[in-house]
């Protein structure tokens, strides 16, 4: 157990010096390791460059988690699928039917003459359509299940729960790429958005303190349309107007006309805008400028030309934010929006018609949010915490074991060098309770080289040689010290799979100190030792 | 040079000769009070759960000098109803306000926030507590705010318990394959009550049990699980060394054998947990002092419930030989 072949010693030698490379560039500042253009420079191009990546908590932030409202999708998706199954039994020759309803999750329709039934259930194949994924490849055949009633006239239509299940992931991945566009566009660095369980979106944003900035950016949907305002119908005071077909009554951000009656076919869409941005109106308020692309110009040329004198509404998430009146033709595909913006909320309005509609509501459903002097006063005391922990442990085991206690304190500078190195390295990160976790590491690290420790001395006891004591110790702890740091490991890989956020990084810290301890102990302590035994070739134990 | 003149002070003896199986109808006994007592704590005064598993707001603010509670207090409730909590922690100008899960109900007839689920609820409260705080005291910072809604809040209890619980059965089965069953039943026995007493500490205690805290007793359980393995791995190697010793008291030499080894390592760990809650911050404080109380206790239960449950379990002495 004492004998170590020149390969073995290199191999012990070299992870240290990798522990400690990865931990370096810790000490050194930013504007030494990097470049004006945020590239490593000199020898931080070859050398590890990245520091300890520390968590929200630690350098302060928002972190937040949005909940995908797939409901709202559902039920819109039967809507949509009920228009389908009216459109495809009208062609002619038309089947009659009472109007499709959407009935308990499914869209019911009801024929007219029992005899046209399997002419229905053959056009409503039709709308069947397989699901391609991004390959082109059909993952789903069926996206419907189509039934008929036992009596022979009635017809259920519903989404499969396979589709609805695609469904739920293109909605949750198109909302994590619309987000992040959102975030990008308010320039600030390093968020992370990641997709979280099912329907879930996490969004990290380190630096910012006002969570409700990044509330509005991501809970409004901002799906813009634009409507024809019918003016004879009357929305009546409260919005509960009778309206004709195609009709739909809307809220107004205005109090002198808090409703109005609108077309509910869209002239032009979100989709079809391009390139907003904040601009000011005549008279110097804030606005938003856009222009439309082709099909959005032509669409929108067409409808105020053929409507000159009447107004138009602008309509965000179902809210009429302007109507102004159509004075002339809109036939250069670009205009402008303004509504009582502020120069702050016309330039995140176009930041967010820039990237596009969310395909969903989101609702967050945690925050949590740290200013960055509280997360700096973390550091602070966390380093005060490490430091102290450190140096009782050491006068502790220097107490305890004299000699062999400077072994172990070399062992653990050793140690805590490589979880530091193997944290900054893995860039794994280090929360405060992480912080905790190298606290505790650094108490509980010794305990390897305790067993041992107290092994040899035991051996040397029952009459044997420094040597052999020595090597009967190693030998003798092995067993308790894999069994002992296998639970406490299984214990902090738990708590990684169970644990959200700070919790996890306290995981982290506690397995790879875990790692690193059995390492320093067994194999780096017995380095230490077994070099000792052949200088000094002592006669009695020194402890 | 004498090297051995290094150890200054030798504060264990070298070999120690306590009879802790006998003491063991005493250690039982007090285990047993500490876990009735413990589940009765819980029964009757209940955990101080924080927004991480009750759900709420949770804002951590600071001021420019030492901060008026009364009149924040009045501030935060003439706007939100219900359960408001106003406390100072750390320093005089520090102050944590929580306010529990709100029903949607109370918050919808006010200005602006009609038509709120629970979740938006949730994120009203923060709205306006930051609104009043913002006019009643100037200068006011927000240095930590968190607000959970209930459906999270749900899951996180579930999660945490469920950790507990899988780390637990984990413990028991690689116990059973390195060991034998009545090790394995032994260790969980004493890392249940390890689990029980820990969770009796915050009833008692009112300290926040969070989600740091299911961290802290998962540590706790590794720990402690750590401190058993190494006195059943000495029991095992008696057993094989002294075949024809009376098991009890093999147990008591095993026990005496790692005494130094349990009573070091439990002090090393100690004081730096004891580091952390003195010098860690309010943040970190709860969390060191429910790791000192659980390490206490580790090294206690398995010097003193999961050595001697052996003699209960009933160690079958002729087994194991093969796997060294």
């Amino acid at each position: 157990m004492l004998y170590f072949a020149r390969w073995k010693i290199a191999l012990i030698l070299g992870t240290i010096l990798l522990g400690v490379m990865f931990l370096l560039p810790n000490f050194v500042p930013e504007s030494t390791r990097y470049g004006s253009d945020g590239t490593p420079q000199g020898v931080w191009s070859t050398l590890p460059s990245d520091t300890l990546n520390l968590g929200l908590d630690l350098r302060g932030g928002s972190h937040l988690v949005f909940q995908v409202d797939m409901d709202e999708v559902r039920e819109d998706r039967l809507v949509r699928l009920a228009d389908d199954v009216r459109t495809v039994l009208r062609n002619q020759p038309a089947i009659l039917t009472a109007a499709p309803a959407v009935v308990e999750g499914r869209v019911v329709v009801r024929l007219s003459r029992p005899d046209d039934l399997e002419a229905a259930l053959d056009r409503l194949e039709d709308i069947n359509e397989p699901v391609s994924n991004s390959f082109g490849q059909a993952s789903l055949d069926q996206t419907l299940s189509i039934e008929a009633d036992e009596d022979g006239r009635t017809i259920r239509v519903a989404i499969t729960e396979a589709a609805l299940e695609e469904i739920q992931s293109r909605t949750v991945t198109q909302s994590v790429e619309v987000i992040r566009r959102r975030i990008d566009a308010t320039g600030t660095t390093e968020p992370t958005i990641v997709r979280q369980g099912d329907d879930r979106v996490l969004v990290q944003v380190p630096g910012e303190s006002d969570p409700q900035r990044i509330i509005e950016l991501v809970g409004t949907t901002a799906r813009m349309t634009f409507h024809m305002v019918e003016a004879n119908v009357d929305p009546g005071p409260d919005g509960q107007g009778r309206t004709p077909p195609g009709v739909i009554i809307l809220p107004q951000e205005s109090p002198e006309e808090p409703f109005l009656a609108v077309q509910r076919r869209a002239l032009v869409t979100g989709e079809q805008l391009v390139d907003a941005s904040q601009g000011f109106n005549e008279s110097g308020q804030p606005s938003v400028n856009f222009r439309f692309n082709t099909s959005g110009a032509r669409a929108f040329g067409d409808a105020t030309a053929a409507n000159v004198g009447r107004r138009f509404a602008i309509v965000l998430d179902d809210v009429i934010i302007s109507a102004p009146r159509i004075r002339s033709p809109i036939l250069g595909g670009s205009g402008m929006i303004d509504g009582g913006f502020t120069v702050q909320s016309a330039s995140d309005l176009a930041n967010m018609l820039n990237a596009g509609a969310l395909p969903a509501r989101l609702t967050p459903v945690e925050q949590r949010t740290v200013s960055a002097g509280l997360g700096q006063d973390s550091i602070e005391r966390g380093q005060i915490a490490i430091i102290i922990g450190f140096s009782l442990v050491i006068v502790f085991m220097l107490l305890a074991y004299g000699f062999f206690g400077i072994a172990s304190t070399v062992a653990l500078v050793v140690n805590i060098c490589l979880l530091m190195g193997g944290l900054s390295g893995l860039q794994a990160t280090l929360t405060l309770p992480g912080i905790a976790g190298i606290v505790l590491t650094i108490g509980m690290a010794v305990d390897a080289n305790v067993l041992i420790f107290e092994r040899i001395r035991e051996e040397y006891r029952a009459g044997r040689t420094v040597t052999n004591a020595i090597e009967n110790g190693y030998q003798h702890a092995q067993s308790a010290i894999l069994d002992a740091n296998v639970t406490t490991f299984i214990a902090a890989a738990v708590l990684y799979m169970m644990g959200a956020g700070p919790v996890r990084g306290f995981a982290v810290t506690l397995g790879i100190g875990i790692i690193t301890s059995v390492f320093t102990a067994f194999v780096f302590s017995r380095l230490l030792l077994a070099g000792w035994l052949r200088l000094a070739k002592p006669k009695s134990l020194p402890m | 040079m004498n090297l051995s003149s290094l150890a200054l002070v030798r504060f264990l003896p070298v070999e120690t000769h306590f009879g802790f199986i006998r003491m063991r109808a005493v250690s039982f006994i007090l285990s047993l009070a500490l876990v009735l007592g413990s589940v009765a704590a819980f029964f009757t005064m209940g955990l101080n759960l924080g927004i991480d598993f009750r759900g709420g707001t949770s804002i951590e603010i600071s001021t420019e000098g030492p901060a008026d509670i009364a009149l924040i207090r009045e501030a935060v409730t003439a706007v939100v109803p219900g359960d408001v909590q106003v406390q100072g922690f750390g320093t005089e100008e520090d102050v944590l306000i929580r306010v529990g899960e709100i029903d949607p109900e109370v918050i919808n007839p006010l200005e602006g926030f009609e038509a709120l689920d629970a979740a938006q609820a949730q994120q009203a409260v923060q709205r306006l507590v930051t609104t009043a705080l913002n006019e009643a005291i100037p200068g006011v910072s927000y240095e930590r705010m968190e607000v959970i809604s209930p459906q999270v809040s749900d899951e996180l209890r579930v999660a945490g318990a469920t950790a507990v619980l899988v780390a637990l059965f984990l413990m028991l089965v690689y116990i059973w394959l390195r060991f034998e069953w009545q090790y394995s039943v032994g260790a969980v026995l004493a890392l249940a009550h390890d689990v029980i007493v820990t969770i009796g500490f915050f009833a008692v205690t009112q300290l926040q049990f969070n989600l740091p805290t299911i961290a802290a007793i998962l540590t706790i359980v590794g720990y402690s699980m750590n401190d058993t393995v190494v006195v059943y791995d000495r029991i095992r190697e008696m057993f094989r060394k002294y075949k024809s010793l009376p098991t009890p008291q093999v147990l008591d030499m095993a026990i005496n054998e790692t005494l130094s080894r349990t009573m070091l390592t439990s002090g090393t760990t100690l004081v730096a947990l004891i580091a952390m809650a003195v010098m860690g911050g309010a943040a970190l404080e709860g969390f060191a002092l429910a790791l000192i109380w659980g390490v206490t206790i580790g090294t206690y239960s398995s010097v003193f419930v999961a050595a001697p449950l052996l003699t209960v379990t009933g160690v079958r002495r002729d087994s194991g030989d093969s796997d060294n």
